[in-house]
């Protein structure tokens, strides 16, 4: 009966339920469109960053986190590295010599990242051949060949073929210093990162140091990213004088900057569900004072406050359940399109995307799970909205509210 | 019931509407009223014709005195009994037939019988039995905005009759009605309390009311000044 009288009640004024049910749409479509654009846009530089800078795992000699000092080789790099090579749960690896260092060119000078690396094991691991924009990887055995970042050869003011100097600490503590050939610029969607690496080969960054061929880190890339904590703790017990780190511990800004998008989703979400239940309230509040007198008249024949809160209850519950799956299904639809086309931002804010390592390019992504949730979540706002019209319904006083038996 | 039984009895009933000047609305009624009687209560605006059916249909508490509806005392019963026992006890006509807009005829007549739980065979049998009463067959499926002012006012006292009530408080049922449809309401009111023994208390402006009453209860300033018995129920029948 109550269900009835609720369902009949709603569309007494179709405009007005319309208009609720539209604004319960169009929330729900922004707010579940907002989250998998955000999810989207994290997943995306979490992959980026796990594929092109930080790997799944790196292996460190366990002083070298703390101020990346040049004598902290990795205890039997070379053996570690071949043993690495040869796990099948691990995609890619590589070798690397990292020093910390000042780059010049003759108008300009910056620091920056020196990273050594074995050029066809690097490129498996970052793919780094394919940012290529100009010039070639290292295809020779050329010594002193060196491949930076565009941003940084703008900065440098430096093209293909010229000559930058790269110096540093070697093992000792004496300065050092090597010139390098620039044979390719590469690009990435992280300006930052572009701004700073600078590529050359391993041997090369060893002369200078002074010592044989000696690793820094090991990088590499998991078969299934699922068991990063399982072969981390395996790893850890097989090298048991070095560390072993994931990315998060080796890029803590990272889970940083995921934690606090988790954050704004949750203040925005609650800003969506208030808006809505803001709009619901109104609405039934509304729909209840113009029905005062018939209100007061069930009351009087006997429809007990239960009833007549139920009543309002089922009434705006059932606005919302109507108004969501359509929401809802607005949203899966415009997530797997664009999804699987991509939103195309790079016009408009390509440059700042990049300044904080995200692409111009979006794939909006959001798990099925999450629109049930969203789902709960609309129906106990509409509950919880439709709190104070109920009460206030049955508050009336049926004698004020027919005026007259 | 016998018809020598009181259907309902007031003693020394009254209402104050407290404020800076408290307004006696109702003073020290002693009232009953027989099973069967066809009641008018009438009296000048601000009266308390009003008032005093609200405390009878227990729509208000009264600030003195008590009421007791077939035996029962009902001022001292709390909002929600006293809701419960207008469901069972009491049918209402309103002036402005105050139907629910959104069902048709039928349903609002079968509404008060879903609040009582009634099965539906029985609503079924009920409301077809008061349709006919009502002489509404043909509009049972109209929703109110679909019917005319009269026939609105017969489905109000049809649902007014559905729960079975002890008696039925109507508050000037005829002010929104021409005078052949007023006519026409009051020969069904008229033929249902001879058909079914039913107790009518109207309050009333209307002369065509007052003429086909058997008593006249005439109210100024909250008390009676007048009780006139114009027929006995039972002359009727």
């Amino acid at each position: 009966m109550l269900f009835q009288l609720a369902w009949k009640n709603i569309w007494r004024n179709k405009t007005r339920s319309l208009v609720v049910m539209g604004s319960v749409v169009v929330g729900l479509w922004a707010g579940a469109f907002i989250i998998a654009y955000v999810f989207g846009m994290i997943e995306q530089r979490l992959k980026d960053a796990v594929e092109n800078e930080v790997s799944h795992l790196q292996l460190h000699h366990p002083e070298f986190d703390k101020d990346n000092e040049v004598k902290y080789f990795i205890p039997n790099g070379s053996d570690a590295f071949s043993s690495i090579q040869e796990d099948q749960r691990i995609k890619a690896a590589s070798a690397r010599v990292v020093v910390f260092g000042m780059v010049a060119s003759a108008q300009n000078s910056t620091g920056g990242k020196f990273i050594g690396v074995l050029p066809a094991s690097e490129n498996r691991v970052t793919g780094l051949e394919e940012k290529l924009t100009q010039g070639s990887y290292f295809e020779h055995d050329s010594k002193n060949r060196v491949i930076i970042g565009e941003r940084l050869a703008e900065k440098l003011k430096v093209k293909l073929r010229s000559k930058i100097v790269l110096t540093f600490q070697d093992t000792t503590g004496s300065i050092t210093a090597g010139a390098f050939r620039i044979i390719g610029l590469y690009k990435t969607y992280n300006s930052t990162y572009d701004e700073t690496n600078i590529f050359v080969r391993a041997p090369d960054l060893s002369r200078l140091l002074g010592t044989d061929l000696q690793y820094h880190e090991v990088a590499m890339l998991l078969q299934d990213p699922e068991s990063l904590e399982a072969i981390k703790s395996e790893l850890g017990a097989q090298f048991t004088d070095t560390t072993v780190e994931s990315w998060k511990e080796l890029s803590p800004e990272l889970g940083l900057m995921i934690d606090s998008f988790d954050q704004y989703m949750i203040v925005f979400i609650i800003i969506i569900m208030l808006a809505l239940s803001f709009g619901i309230v109104n609405t039934m509040l509304m729909a209840v004072l113009e029905r005062v007198r018939e209100i007061g008249m069930l009351m009087a024949v006997g429809m007990n406050r239960i009833r007549v809160f139920g009543m309002i209850f089922l009434e705006t519950l059932l606005l919302v359940l109507l108004a969501s799956p359509i929401g809802l299904c607005l949203a899966y639809i415009t997530i797997q399109y664009l999804g699987s086309t991509g939103m195309d931002l790079s016009g408009l804010y390509q440059e700042g995307y990049a300044a904080y390592g995200f692409k111009s390019y979006i794939y909006p992504k959001l798990e099925d799970i999450y629109y049930l949730r969203i789902m709960i979540m609309v129906t106990i706002t509409a509950l919880l909205a439709s709190i104070y019209p109920a009460f206030t319904a049955v508050r009336l006083n049926p004698v004020t509210a027919i005026r007259k038996i | 019931m016998e018809n020598d039984t009181p259907v309902i009895v007031t003693e020394q009933l009254s209402k104050i509407y407290p404020g800076p000047v408290p307004v006696h609305a109702v003073n020290d009624v002693d009232l009953k009223v027989m099973k069967g009687e066809f009641t008018a209560l009438v009296g000048p605006s601000g009266s308390g014709k009003t008032t005093l059916l609200n405390l009878i249909g227990g729509l208000d508490y009264p600030s003195n005195g008590k009421v007791w509806i077939r035996g029962q005392e009902i001022s001292s019963l709390s909002k929600s009994a006293l809701i419960e026992y207008r469901l069972n006890n009491i049918g209402f006509v309103f002036q402005a037939y105050n139907l629910i807009p959104v069902l048709t005829a039928r349903e609002n007549i079968e509404f008060v019988m879903l609040l009582q739980k009634k099965s539906k065979q029985e609503r079924d049998r009920r409301v077809m039995e008061l349709l006919k009463e009502v002489d509404l067959v043909d509009q049972q499926n109209k929703r109110p905005g679909q019917l005319s002012g009269g026939q609105q006012q017969r489905v109000a006292v049809a649902r007014a009759l559905a729960s079975k009530p002890a008696f039925i408080l109507a508050d000037e049922p005829t002010a929104n009605l021409d005078s052949t449809t007023a006519g026409n309401l009051l020969d069904t009111m008229v033929r249902l309390n001879h058909e079914e023994n039913m107790t009518f208390i109207f309050s009333t402006h209307d002369q065509r009311v007052i003429d086909r009453a058997h008593r006249v209860i005439t109210l100024v300033d909250g008390s009676i000044a007048r009780d006139q018995i114009v027929a006995v129920p039972s002359d009727h029948h």
